[in-house]
């Protein structure tokens, strides 16, 4: 019925929305005194909260680049998912937008390895992950799950 | 000579900054008349001038009264912009923003000017040294007369060469085997007579153990070749679904007569589907069909 496609829908668009959270809020590691992310060091001082940019490491930017492109991957998927209802043939798969959404995932998946094995421990374990990396985490099933339903979904005759 | 008149003003501070611009006589240097405004104003006159260059050709392809209007309308701007504008006869100064080198080795920093004048034989160039967290600076290098002073008592004593051309308007000055001490900024002021009006710029040199990946460029080149690569792949399925069409679609025609193999049939039939225009009578029986199976699924 339409209860598979809503639901499709819907759980696409909520992988959308948790890489885009994942991705720009700052919230991957908090501290005590300051919390980081991909992209900012906010602490707050006693003067207020105040930002700086995080260090340049280079797995730092590789993180920022596959995070940016899993969001950028679920979006495409989801364009072409709703480009390929209107124009397969019967019995067609939903080959691009499965391609697109696997990809994806495997993108979350490298960029929260990297992020997990890389990040910096604070000699007295003050360091505690925060709710964006396990927003990141949470993703690459979800994606990797929403890639495989379209790769068994078709239309069919 | 006037090598030493000259050497005797070389101390810090007593350049050609401070007090009455003097002539090689030691007379003060007769004003020459200033050119026309037309000269002196680059920026409006530019802009000006790329919107006529972009708009004109638009305009001219369409005819009628309005695009006369508007070409009148465009003309006048330019004219007002350029009789209107601020007379900036000032000299320019161009220098980095930021250097960044290793311990060890030599840098160059660049110094140029633009200046509506023609480069004068009394051009001259100053270099001056402020350390990191000092507040005064100190001149290290001096070009006037046709002849570089470098310091020979500073920080920067036999460490410093002069490696610019004046005539071509380049005073750029090689620092070698550089320590962390240098840290700091290099203030280059360049005076070009009688155009001797304008901000001196300043360069600031950071020595570093190991130089560091500026921030963004691993980000960039990542997502950069990855969707670099996706536009090709898809690109490339495109050509192949167009060549194959293609090809069939020739096959399909020299064998007109012959009732074809099983295989081209089905190619010539899936072809007629890909290059059939009434795709979207298809997709909608499709989308009918699709929302029954769904149904049927369940």
């Amino acid at each position: 019925m339409l209860a598979v496609l809503a639901g499709v829908v819907i759980l696409h668009l909520t992988e959308i929305i948790i890489l885009i959270i994942s991705t720009s809020v700052n919230a991957w590691r908090t501290n005590n005194k300051a919390s980081f992310d991909l992209w900012y060091t906010c602490s707050t001082l006693n003067a207020g909260y105040h930002c700086e940019g995080s260090s340049d490491a280079d797995w730092l930017q590789a993180v920022q680049a596959l995070m940016v492109l899993a969001t950028l991957f679920c979006m495409l998927s989801f364009i072409f998912f709703l480009c390929q209802l209107f124009t397969l043939v019967k019995g067609g798969r939903f080959f691009f937008t499965a391609v697109f959404q696997v990809l994806s995932s495997l993108f979350v998946m490298s960029g929260a390895i990297i992020y997990t094995v890389m990040s910096p421990d604070e000699k007295d374990g003050s360091n505690s992950y925060g709710y964006a990396f396990v927003l990141a985490w949470l993703a690459f099933p979800l994606t990797l799950i929403s890639g495989l339903i379209y790769i068994i979904l078709r239309k069919k005759e | 000579m006037e090598e030493e008149e000259w050497n005797n003003k070389g101390g810090p501070g007593a350049g050609p900054g401070s007090g009455v611009w003097l002539g090689i006589n030691g007379y003060p240097a007769p004003r020459a008349p200033r050119p026309h405004s037309l000269h002196s104003s680059v920026s409006p006159a530019l802009l000006s001038s790329l919107i006529l260059l972009v708009s004109a050709p638009a305009l001219a392809a369409r005819r009628g009264r309005q695009t006369e209007a508007m070409l009148t309308l465009l003309v006048l701007t330019a004219a007002v912009l350029l009789g209107a504008a601020p007379r900036s006869d000032a000299i320019v100064i161009y220098t980095g923003w930021e250097r960044h080198a290793l311990v060890g080795s030599d840098v160059r920093l660049s110094c140029s000017f633009f200046s509506w004048r023609w480069t004068s034989e009394d051009v001259t160039f100053s270099w001056s040294y402020r350390p990191d967290g000092a507040r005064d600076s100190i001149s290290i290098f001096h070009y006037t007369g046709g002849a570089p002073y470098v310091d020979n008592k500073g920080p920067f004593r036999e460490r410093l060469e002069f490696v610019g051309n004046p005539a071509r308007r380049d005073g750029s000055i090689l620092i070698r085997n550089l320590d962390f001490n240098d840290n700091g900024t290099f203030t280059c002021d360049a005076k070009n007579p009688p155009d001797i009006v304008g901000r001196p710029s300043s360069v600031r040199l950071l020595v570093f153990e190991k130089v560091p990946i500026q921030a963004g460029v691993i980000t960039g080149a990542i997502i950069g070749v990855v969707l670099g690569l996706l536009i090709l792949v898809v690109a490339i399925y495109y050509l192949m679904r167009f060549l194959v069409a293609r090809r069939v679609f020739n096959l399909s025609v020299s064998k007109h007569g012959k009732k074809g193999k099983g295989k081209e049939g089905s190619q010539q039939r899936q072809a007629s589907v890909l290059v059939d225009p009434s795709k979207q009578k298809a997709a909608a029986a499709s989308e009918k069909k699709k929302q029954e199976s769904r149904r049927e699924k369940k």
